[in-house]
């Protein structure tokens, strides 16, 4: 005789009233499946944890945003943002896919160049380039996004040094109504000093002005800020015109975009209330051709967002190492994925599937990490099914940042899988091993074979 | 150790316990060990019915079933030793 699936027992008190903060249960099917492909056999292949993203997401999502913007302005043009995600691979859909791609430092800046991207197609952003960096991209003339005087100064006697006019943009900030403002990058436009940097690159006429550029904030939940940022910017680029008789050929409104994430703190998840790429096209695309811009000489406009294009194609997948339960009572589930390679378990409230079926019983559970460290905490409160040691989850939604900004701590990184358009999985990144970190490693002399 | 006699526990899964005037749900399993504790079933012999039906082994369901049992006693659903002496 077969025996029956084991749960462990639970009883629940019935509460009516307000609702506790671990809220509803939100789990009512297990996910046993990423694009055909088994979650069991992806563990049994790779190891657990493992992060695996679907290639046919990304290029839907990427399609899709191209979309929203395409069909309501003219002229647009996606630019990858390697910093949420730079894994070579990922970064080759995007370019298939027709973006451009947009670093912010000389190591992404090399990537790029490496994997093959047209200088002319790279975006240089961020406050860091030095005279090498901006060397290389003045000689493959690429798009330098200028963070501060410095910088611009910097450019200008190098353009001078080597007889050649770099193509720039400036970086703008500005009040958008929205807070925290950013203003910690580029130019302010209220207060002239973005003005003022447009004037000193119009009177050098050693650089040529392409385009202007800002970037608001980050996960931005108001599309409409948006408009306003798009708005400012048309402004900016009319003056130059009327000023300089100097067509600004591009506007870039940056990144930013909210993806379907819900943040710590929030009462609706995020797949219900955040904007989507509908809501930021319209809110951008209205700006820019209700400006006075003239219908046959409208700029370029540049996109940039990275989280919104990869968040909902990355899944990690992870064990349950043990169930206990607090000194108040509270259970505790103990996975295998721990804060150093799920970062983003920092800022929200990341969705954990069970990868087995379980049944409608649940239990309010703090979820941790296998790290001993007491912050290494991925989600607060869950109200999760009731999981067995060695029992299969899935967390969805980490495509963004948590493959460049996860640390190698106390354990080595995992390998990472892409699953292709023919549901065929493939490792794109390595799982770390003890010689890829002793191998920097140098011991001197002296503090070598200790036994002795 | 034994379940309080006035405790009602439905096949369903709901448990109501008068005295407090407090309702709780259990899930099948733990409706099956409640009743084995009203047969006066020991743990061993709890643990040897639920290893024989159910895929689990030894070491996770006693750990499982004395945190359950630290559940019910923490909502004062079974009855003390004094109780039970008496």
């Amino acid at each position: 005789m077969s025996k029956i699936r084991y749960e462990r027992p639970v009883i629940k008190k019935l509460e009516t009233g307000m609702p506790n903060k671990f809220g509803t249960r939100t789990e009512y099917a297990p996910m046993t499946h990423i694009d055909g492909v088994s979650v069991k056999s992806l563990i049994k292949e790779y190891g657990s944890p493992l992060f695996v993203i679907s290639e046919k997401t990304v290029r839907s999502t990427i399609r899709k945003a191209r979309k929203a913007f395409e069909t309501r302005y003219p002229k647009v043009q996606f630019a990858w943002s390697y910093k949420t995600n730079y894994l070579n691979a990922i970064c080759s859909i995007f370019h298939q896919e027709g973006s451009w791609a947009e670093v912010v430092s000389g190591f992404e800046y090399d990537k790029a160049i490496s994997l093959g991207v047209d200088g002319k197609k790279i975006i240089f952003n961020g406050p860091e380039k030095s005279e090498e960096d901006l060397c290389k991209a003045i000689q493959n003339d690429s798009l330098i996004h200028i963070d501060h005087l410095d910088e611009l100064y910097t450019i200008s006697e190098l353009a001078d040094k080597s007889k050649s006019r770099p193509r720039v943009a400036i970086r703008v900030n500005m009040d958008t109504g929205v807070y925290p403002m950013w203003d910690r990058f580029g130019f302010n436009y209220e207060n002239g000093q973005a003005w003022d940097a447009i004037n000193k690159i119009m009177h050098s006429g050693r650089m040529e002005l392409v385009g202007l550029h800002c970037h608001i904030g980050t996960f931005m939940l108001s599309p409409f800020a948006y408009g306003i940022a798009a708005s400012k910017l048309a402004e900016l680029a009319l003056s130059v015109e009327q000023k300089f008789k100097h067509e600004i050929k591009y506007i870039d409104l940056g990144g930013g975009f909210a993806s379907r994430n819900t943040l710590k703190g929030s009462y609706l998840p995020g797949s219900d209330t955040n904007p989507t790429f509908d809501d930021f096209a319209e809110a951008i695309s209205s700006a820019l051709l209700n400006s006075n811009f003239k219908q046959d000489n409208l700029p370029l406009l540049i996109l940039e967002t990275g989280r919104a294009l990869i968040d909902e194609a990355g899944y990690l997948l992870g064990s349950v190492i043990s169930n206990k339960r607090s000194s108040t009572g509270r259970r505790n589930t103990i996975l295998d994925i721990g804060v150093n390679i799920l970062f983003t378990s920092f800022w929200y409230d990341h969705k954990i599937t069970p990868a087995q079926s379980f049944t409608q019983y649940s239990e309010d559970t703090c979820v941790y990490g296998p790290l001993c460290m007491n912050i290494d905490v991925i989600r607060e409160s869950a109200s999760l099914p009731l999981l067995n040691r060695g029992d299969q989850v899935v967390i969805q939604n980490v495509g963004a940042y948590n493959m460049t900004q996860w640390m190698q701590f106390i354990s080595l990184r995992p390998h990472v899988v892409l699953i292709d358009m023919d549901e065929k999985p493939h490792v794109i990144r390595l799982r770390e091993t003890l010689d890829n970190i002793t191998g920097m490693e140098k011991v001197p002399e002296h503090l070598a074979n200790f036994n002795k | 150790m034994k379940l309080r006699k006035n405790v009602a526990v439905s096949e369903a899964g709901l448990l109501f316990n008068p005295v407090t005037g407090e309702s709780f749900s259990v899930n099948p399993i733990g409706i099956e060990i409640l009743n084995l504790i009203r047969e006066e079933k020991d743990p061993e012999q709890i643990g040897r019915i639920i290893l024989n039906k159910y895929t689990t082994d030894q070491a996770t369901f006693e750990k499982d079933y004395y945190d359950f049992i630290g559940i019910l006693e923490h909502h004062n659903l079974l009855e003390s030793h004094e109780e039970t002496k008496a």
